[in-house]
């Protein structure tokens, strides 16, 4: 029994991925059979069930936009992007001439669906707050509270995703991709576990001597450790292995940053830790991510050659702490020039809703407009692996859209329509709720 | 009337001292007509000289006056003005000249000699934007402890503490918020305890002094919280208070403190003006006797006067020999207490109340607690659920410092709702933005923004001209400054903003900030930090 679960954990990654690819309500299809389905689908005109968002401005990511839009759903899934009126098929018809048609916005970094009220400890479950800071196998997705009142709140501003990452420790634990809508944690959240998350902030290696250097040294013990794990499992199960210092879990659930299959997403600000960040990725060939790194910018070319995709806070600005002190509002734009893959992220959770203003002044401070779509829609979901499911509207994608009154970054605007796996969905929210018994 | 001596009352009239004292030189002149002069009388109080008794530290603080600077004219044409007053001039010109804003309308406007003129066509002009609630310089960055200047979390209540004493004028946010397009804030001390301190209101003109950067004559605030900081602060440490029950009876107790204090001033006044009277009448008094002993015995001795009466008054006037009043001791007036004088200040609308507090029962039990101590509440800030008593603040001429969206940080912030400003501002009562960040405060007009919007996207009709006012002029009114700031207004100090577009499209920034009339700042050399901290070599 203990080696069926231990083999499943080790596959988490690629088993929550197969999950994914299932559309809500066939959870138990097969993936194969699903993937015949799918190629049948796209060939035949969609049915009644379809529906389809005509005339539309598109926006899509880097590629230009496209005017006059046709985009058809069915299913949950996207079936149709182009211009051809004629594939709306028998599907209910949006007319969305005037409006703007993107993905739905998702930040990569967030704790929604894991805290309501950020000072109520009982109301917060992202953080596995044990003394061990390594913390590798604590899962944010067995958390997930898709009743939260964040998730609508999220959604009435354009957002259809969410990352949900844990807090705390030097390594926080496993994030999981939400979707801001279904009843149930199986039907919100696609993938399980798409990244293990390290805090590299200051203080974060308190337990283990305090420094930077402890931090790194815990970091790269944690990962000899697996890979004598991973050697010696054997050896390991009778205890004839030497002590490793993270629990069998934790171990386990580091296999698949080892084998590059799950990214380490490292949060870290200061120049010289970033490097640090560089290096372990190459030492171990290990696929990261960088997240907050308020002083990229000064290492931009380093990290564009790594080929190491950023998460910056735009409203990092001014020197916040020593860590920070060349935090700064063009650091997405200068990362950008350097080639680097730039998503945005508000950092928080209750303020999620932020995150296209948040991407408006990135492109005030210099970040191209179809950047900072992306970076708010396709580089977070290639970031995390997700990106055959998220992103641009694709063919095979999920229908995770927002119908928007004018341009999205814009404060004048919001979010018109917004549709999760195909479905319309309510913008509103408690906060609506409250507003409606005390407007009169 | 005749009356002997030792029936005589101490008193004297000024009618009689004048009489008294004109007769003695007369007396000296004319050969004897013998008719005695009169003693002193018992009378009016009129002629003793003004009595001053010093008045309470609180009630004396002398208003300031700063005469204007010398700063070259500068007109900026073409752009749209959004006054701060609810107004707007869709292409209009604005002056200033040593100072101050010297005119404003529509037009081109007329250039003086050797004017700066700006073109400033596409673009937007308002007010320098004011906040009500920055922790700049008492909790700068970068983050550390030494640097926590803000809370003086020993007890509970600590009106004595004042923020500019906590200031640390090198803090590199304050560069950051003129760039925002800021040109005054008011730093208050933290909201840790049920009452923090003196809050000041600073120019954001950088300078070494804190001192330096103070409004002159701006009135202080109080900075006063209700509801979770205090009580959790003070509750984990097992202190008074630990519940919001607590929270009303150590606020109540110590404002009943600072009324005992402003009644021991009143009694002392009144017991000083009163025995400063009674000094004053008894050295009139010993100075009519002696001149009228003095007339009578001079009279007597020229032979004037029938000897018997004279044999009289002098035996009247060796029974009441006459002594010369001691001087005054002086009487210490109350001990000098900076916390509860503060607190007299705010109770007598010297220095303006300012309350942290969150849910709409605390700020019930705040308006409560103010009228049973007889204080009036300036603004509520943060005030999430204003929204829910807005038109009692309406009414009650309390303004609602808040955010556009922040919530949910802590419980009293679970029903904060982004409609909340426009609802605020609909209602008639003053709404107004504030940071309490140093990242919201370079965005005040993208936070306006989102509150206006929020307001429109349910159907409340926000202007423009109505959400500047959010940044500008109801802040100035908050601070006690909107004679002097907060709109573009002939005579008021020239604090400026030049934005590229309209303030409220987030891709829109600062370009040029004025204050007093001289640029602070300029987007295009932006410069070096003023921050000695940001050096770089």
């Amino acid at each position: 029994m203990s080696k069926i679960l231990r083999r499943q954990l080790i596959q988490s990654g690629l088993l929550s991925i197969g999950l994914v690819t299932l559309a809500p309500g066939l959870s138990t299809a097969a993936p194969t059979r699903k993937k015949k389905k799918k190629k049948k689908k796209s060939e035949r005109k969609p049915g009644k069930s379809a529906t389809a968002i005509l005339g539309a401005t598109m926006w899509r990511g880097y590629a230009p936009p496209l005017n006059r839009s046709v985009v058809v759903f069915e299913e949950g899934e996207i079936v149709y992007v182009g211009t051809d009126r004629s594939m709306a098929g028998e599907a209910r018809v949006i007319r969305a001439e005037g409006k703007i048609l993107t993905a739905g916005f998702v930040d990569p970094l967030t704790q929604i669906g894991l805290t309501e009220v950020s000072l109520e400890a009982s109301t917060r479950d992202d953080e596995h707050a044990v003394a061990d800071p390594i913390r590798a196998a604590f899962r944010a997705a067995d958390s997930y509270n898709p009743a939260s009142s964040l998730v609508r709140i999220a959604r009435r501003e354009g957002l259809t995703s969410v990352g949900v990452v844990p807090t705390g420790g030097l390594v926080a634990g496993q994030s999981a991709w939400a979707d801001l809508a279904g009843r149930t944690p199986t039907e919100a959240i696609s993938h399980r576990s798409t990244a293990i998350h390290v805090r590299l902030h200051d203080g974060s290696a308190a337990p283990f001597g305090g420094s930077r250097g402890s931090a790194w040294l815990a970091l790269r013990q944690l990962l000899d450790d697996t890979l004598s794990f991973r050697a010696n499992r054997r050896a390991y199960r009778r205890r004839n292995l030497r002590e490793l210092h993270a629990s069998r879990l934790d171990h386990v659930a580091m296999l698949p940053v080892l084998d590059g299959e799950l990214p380490l997403v490292i949060h870290v600000d200061r120049a010289s830790d970033i490097m640090n960040a560089l290096d372990l990725a190459k030492q171990y060939k290990l696929r990261i991510a960088l997240a907050s790194a308020a002083e990229a910018w000064k290492v931009r070319r380093a990290i564009s050659k790594a080929k190491v995709p950023v998460i910056v806070y735009p409203f990092d600005e001014g020197p916040r702490s020593f860590a920070a002190l060349g935090a700064r509002e063009e650091n997405a734009a200068m990362l950008h020039r350097a080639g680097v893959k730039v998503a945005l992220s508000t950092g928080d959770s209750h303020d999620v809703r932020k995150l296209r203003q948040g991407a408006g002044n990135a492109i005030r401070a210099g970040l191209p407009r179809r950047a900072a779509l992306a970076a708010v829609t396709d580089i977070p979901a290639q970031i995390f692996g997700v990106d055959s499911l998220y992103g641009t509207p694709k063919v095979g994608r999920r229908a995770n859209l927002c119908l928007w009154t004018a341009d999205p970054f814009e404060l004048g605007s919001h979010a018109e329509s917004l549709f999760i796996q195909g479905r319309k969905r309510s913008l509103k929210s408690r906060q609506t709720a409250l507003y409606e018994r005390y407007a009169k | 009337m005749f009356l002997p001596a030792s029936v005589m009352t101490p008193m004297v009239s000024a009618k009689n001292l004048v009489l008294v004292l004109t007769l003695g030189p007369l007396a000296g002149c004319f050969p004897p007509p013998a008719k005695p002069p009169s003693p002193p009388e018992p009378g009016a109080l009129d002629a003793l000289p003004p009595i001053t008794i010093p008045d309470a530290p609180w009630r004396t603080m002398a208003p300031a006056v700063v005469p204007p600077a010398t700063t070259p004219p500068v007109l900026i044409r073409g752009a749209r003005l959004l006054i701060g007053d609810g107004t707007v001039i869709e292409k209009g010109h604005l002056l200033m000249r040593n100072s101050r804003i010297v005119s404003v309308g529509k037009g081109a406007g007329e250039a003086p000699d050797k004017a700066t003129i700006i073109d400033a066509t596409g673009k937007t002009l308002t007010p320098g934007l004011i906040d009500t609630h920055s922790h700049l310089g008492v909790y700068p960055t970068p983050h550390v402890n030494a640097h926590a200047d803000g809370n003086e979390m020993t007890s509970p209540t600590t009106p004595d503490v004042r923020a500019i004493d906590g200031f640390w004028t090198q803090d590199p946010g304050i560069h950051r918020a003129i760039a925002g397009g800021v040109t005054t804030i008011q730093v208050l001390p933290g909201s840790g305890n049920l009452i923090g301190g003196r809050a000041v209101t600073l120019r954001l003109e950088p300078a070494t002094r804190a001192q330096d950067m103070k409004m002159v004559g701006a009135p202080s605030g109080l900075k006063m919280a209700c509801g979770e900081n205090p009580k959790r602060i003070y509750g984990s440490r097992k202190i008074k208070p630990m519940s919001r029950m607590g929270n009303l009876s150590v606020q109540r107790s110590t404002f009943l403190q600072a009324k005992r204090l402003i009644a021991q001033w009143d009694a002392w006044r009144a017991k000083e003006r009163q025995r400063q009277t009674k000094h004053a009448r008894s050295k009139v008094d010993y100075q009519a006797k002696n001149i009228y002993r003095t007339e009578v015995r001079a009279l007597c001795q020229d032979k004037r006067l029938p000897r018997f009466r004279c044999a009289q008054w002098e035996k009247s006037f060796a029974a009441q020999p006459l002594t010369k009043p001691p001087p005054l001791t002086p009487e210490l007036p109350p001990a000098r207490d900076i916390g509860l004088e503060t607190l007299a200040g705010a109770i007598e609308g010297h220095i303006l109340v300012h309350i942290h507090c969150y849910r709409s029962d605390d700020m019930a039990n705040m308006m409560a607690l103010a009228d049973e101590m007889g204080f009036a509440i300036r603004s509520f800030h943060h005030g999430l659920e204003a929204y829910k008593i807005r038109r009692v603040l309406a009414e009650r001429k309390i303004s609602v410092s808040t955010w556009a969206d922040w919530w949910g940080f802590k419980m009293e912030a679970y029903d904060g709702i982004p409609q909340n400003l426009a609802l605020i501002s609909n209602a008639g009562a003053r709404a107004i933005v504030h940071s309490d960040s140093r990242e919201g405060i370079r965005r005040l007009n993208q936070e306006a923004a989102k509150g206006m919007f929020a307001g429109r996207r349910m159907g409340i009709d926000i202007e423009e001209a109505e959400a500047i006012r959010w940044i500008t002029e109801n802040p100035a009114w908050a601070l006690g400054i909107d004679e002097r700031v907060g709109t573009l207004t002939k005579g008021k100090h020239a604090d400026v903003v030049i934005w590229s577009g309209n303030p409220f499209s987030v891709y829109t920034k600062a370009e040029r900030v004025f204050i007093n009339g001289k640029k602070a700042y300029d987007a295009s050399h932006p410069g070096p930090s003023w921050s000695d901290f940001e050096a770089t070599p």
